[in-house]
């Protein structure tokens, strides 16, 4: 299933279905999942979950050094009538149900933020306007936490919209009850400087749907963790992503669908397109169908768009299935590239090159960008893409 | 009238740090409403002739001229020339990842037409011309030419062809990967451009096959990186039996021996 096409020297494209007694996602962690970063070695480097992360531009963020300065990060929540705003404290029972922190970071994160932000949308509400959540980098070090917790058939499209610089650590739990529709969208528009770091935690509910959409631009190093879990049976879980990885960037997605319920769904498309020197996008999806999942009906996707040389990807899907009572399980990776035969070849047909360009990335994300669905924020990552195009070529 | 004319045309290509010199000298003149077959043995620079006039940045034009109406197509961009009214359909088409062939086409149309054209009208349009060359309407849903056999990306290129309606059309090996069935279809497309009186057509083949279905005008023997005769479209079939040897054989033809077969 997995497909490589014209790989760039230098990138991988590897891709494994394992059918195993028991998951080997744990086993390769360098140490079981906690709350307290106390129980995460600080890494070298050379750990299967840091291997293609550079170390020396976390800022800290994974060795203790990075102190949270007050001037880390503005938040701020504009919401629909329906929708309670709180800020809590460290002790909210609330906090952390979703996901345990699987590496030192999210536990560094889930250790230090002081204050967190819930957001709570009432049993049976159906929003008809999006909730927005700013996060603005005021340029110093922060920890956060946020929780959004949709109450049973609750309906709600969240956008957490990222911008200016900051080195921030920090995880988000995503609570869904019983039939409840929640959309996400996170934009990570950093400046050029940012670090941004998180785990995202979904949980949910029985016959419940979680649509994710993760968009990444900005920043000097980017590394989320997007992660399903599901609390009862007839979940459906989008993971939806898209990445433009331009010069000297490092922009990690790693995804982790736990399918521990049996007839759930999931769903992950990611595409990057990448330009520039030292450009390097990381993606790994793993997926995991337990003993218990049948009935799972699970696929999952990655592709790579190369635009200039000098860029790099690693993509690694990986299934692992330890039942055989499922409906359907595949994934496919591939990575390819826009070349001078390329624009030759559209050029041959009277399209200037800078319009082949945009034609070939507008091209490739449209099906993400349209799973969006609120007009004005497409149209601005649209633009943002397009200048990204021109400023580096 | 729409006229191509190549002059003493030098290309050099770059391979393995050295300089070497593909096209010596390459004289022709196409005008529209005229078809003219170039037949030669591989590698003998038929490709480089196709790519050197659509701009190609690996080949290197070291000498000659090439205008179209008068004007100098050497200083075109590669976009300049096809909106100038060039049109190359090409051996080896390139796949394109990220571009659906519909929104290829149009904004290829757009770009050669200097203005969108109306959806309405395009669709039925595209539809039509798909339909004509007995292409599944599910192409224009796909990525340009990825994953398509060889005889759909030629099939592909000819649909281009038929909607971009060139002044000048080179077709390099068009016939080449295609069976009986697929090569009366292709035929019948670039039949159908040809009708219209408007295009010139530069048909680049190895083998006299296509030229039952698409007749020519003038038939050139291209070797060693020129044309080595010239004739009407008898000399196919005297190619046709007695091979290219009398062409390629004892070192480099002199110029301008218009029947060397006899020689
Ligand atoms: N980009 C290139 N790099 C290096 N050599 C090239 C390049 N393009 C053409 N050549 C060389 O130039 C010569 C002519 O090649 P060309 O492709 O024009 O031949 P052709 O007549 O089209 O052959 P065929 O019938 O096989 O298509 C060959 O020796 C080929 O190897
Ligand atoms: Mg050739």
């Amino acid at each position: 299933m997995a497909e490589a096409q014209n790989t760039p020297a230098g990138s991988t494209t590897a891709g494994s279905i394992a059918v195993a007694a028991e998951s080997t996602v744990a086993t390769r962690m360098s140490a079981p999942p906690s709350f307290d970063v106390a129980d995460f070695p600080v890494p070298h480097g050379r750990e299967e979950e840091w291997r293609f992360t550079p170390l020396e531009r976390l800022r800290g963020l994974h060795d203790g050094t990075a102190v949270a300065n007050g001037g880390g990060v503005k938040v701020a929540i504009e919401a629909p009538e329906g929708v309670t705003v709180e800020t809590v404290g460290r002790d909210d029972s609330r906090l952390g149900k979703a996901g345990t922190p699987v590496d030192r970071v999210a536990a560094q994160a889930y250790s230090s933020f002081e204050q967190a932000s819930v957001v709570t949308v009432a049993k049976e509400a159906v929003l008809t306007e999006p909730i927005r959540i700013a996060v603005h980098g005021e340029g110093g070090v922060a920890y956060g936490h946020q929780l959004i917790e949709l109450g049973a058939f609750a309906e709600a499209v969240v956008v957490i919209d990222h911008t200016g610089d900051a080195v921030l650590a920090a995880n988000v739990d995503y609570v869904l009850g019983d039939g409840a529709k929640l959309t996400v969208v996170s934009v990570q528009d950093w400046d050029d400087t940012a670090v941004h770091v998180g785990q995202h935690n979904a949980l949910i509910g029985r016959d419940a749907s979680f649509k994710s959409i993760v968009v990444t631009l900005g920043g000097d190093l980017v590394r989320l963790h997007p992660r399903v879990a599901y609390a009862a049976t007839g979940g459906e879980a989008e993971l939806f992503g898209l990445y433009f990885t331009d010069k000297g960037q490092h922009q990690e997605h790693r995804l982790l669908v736990d399918h521990n319920t049996p007839h759930c769904k999931s769903n992950a498309v990611y595409k990057g397109a990448l330009q520039g020197d030292g450009a390097h996008a990381v993606w790994i999806g793993d997926v995991l169908i337990q003993a218990a999942a049948e009935g799972t009906d699970t696929y999952e996707m990655n592709r790579n768009l190369v635009l200039t040389d000098g860029a790099r990807v690693d993509s690694v899907p990986n299934l692992e299935i330890e039942t055989g009572e499922i409906v359907g399980a595949g994934h496919a990776s591939a990575t390819g590239r826009f070349d001078d035969e390329q624009l030759f070849y559209l050029q041959s047909r009277g399209i200037p090159a800078e319009e082949a360009r945009r034609l070939v990335v507008r091209g490739f994300f449209a099906e993400l960008v349209q799973q969006i669905g609120l007009p004005d924020l497409e149209a601005r990552l649209i633009e943002k893409i397009e200048t990204e195009l021109k400023a580096s070529v | 009238m729409a006229t191509l004319e190549i002059r003493d045309l030098h290309v050099t290509v770059e391979a393995d740090n050295a300089t070497k010199e593909i096209l010596k000298g390459v004289d022709l003149t196409v005008k529209q409403g005229e078809t003219h077959a170039i037949m030669g043995p591989n590698g003998s620079g038929k490709s480089t002739l196709a790519y050197s006039l659509a701009g190609h940045p690996k080949y290197t034009v070291t000498g000659g001229t090439v205008t179209l109406d008068g004007e100098d197509v050497l200083e075109m961009s590669v976009d300049e020339r096809a909106r100038a009214g060039l049109f190359l359909a090409m051996q080896y088409p390139v796949e394109i990842p990220g571009v659906s062939v519909s929104n290829f086409l149009r904004t290829s149309a757009t770009a050669i037409r200097g203005e969108a054209p109306k959806l309405r009208t395009w669709v039925k349009e595209v539809k039509e011309t798909m339909a004509g060359l007995q292409m599944d309407p599910a192409f224009a849903e796909r990525n340009v030419n990825e994953g398509f056999s060889g005889g759909e990306k030629k099939r592909h290129e000819i649909l281009q062809l038929e909607l971009l309606k060139p002044k000048i059309a080179v077709l390099d090996e068009t016939d080449s990967g295609l069976d009986v069935d697929a090569l009366k279809t292709v035929s019948e497309g670039v039949n159908r451009v040809r009708e219209s009186g408007e295009v010139g057509t530069l048909l680049i083949t190895h083998y006299t096959r296509i030229l039952k279905y698409i007749k020519p005008d003038f038939v050139h023997v291209f070797a060693n990186g020129r044309i080595a005769a010239s004739g009407g479209a008898e000399l196919a079939d005297q190619l046709e039996n007695e091979g290219y040897e009398a062409y390629t054989k004892g070192g480099p033809v002199s110029g301008g021996n218009s029947g060397g077969a006899a020689a």
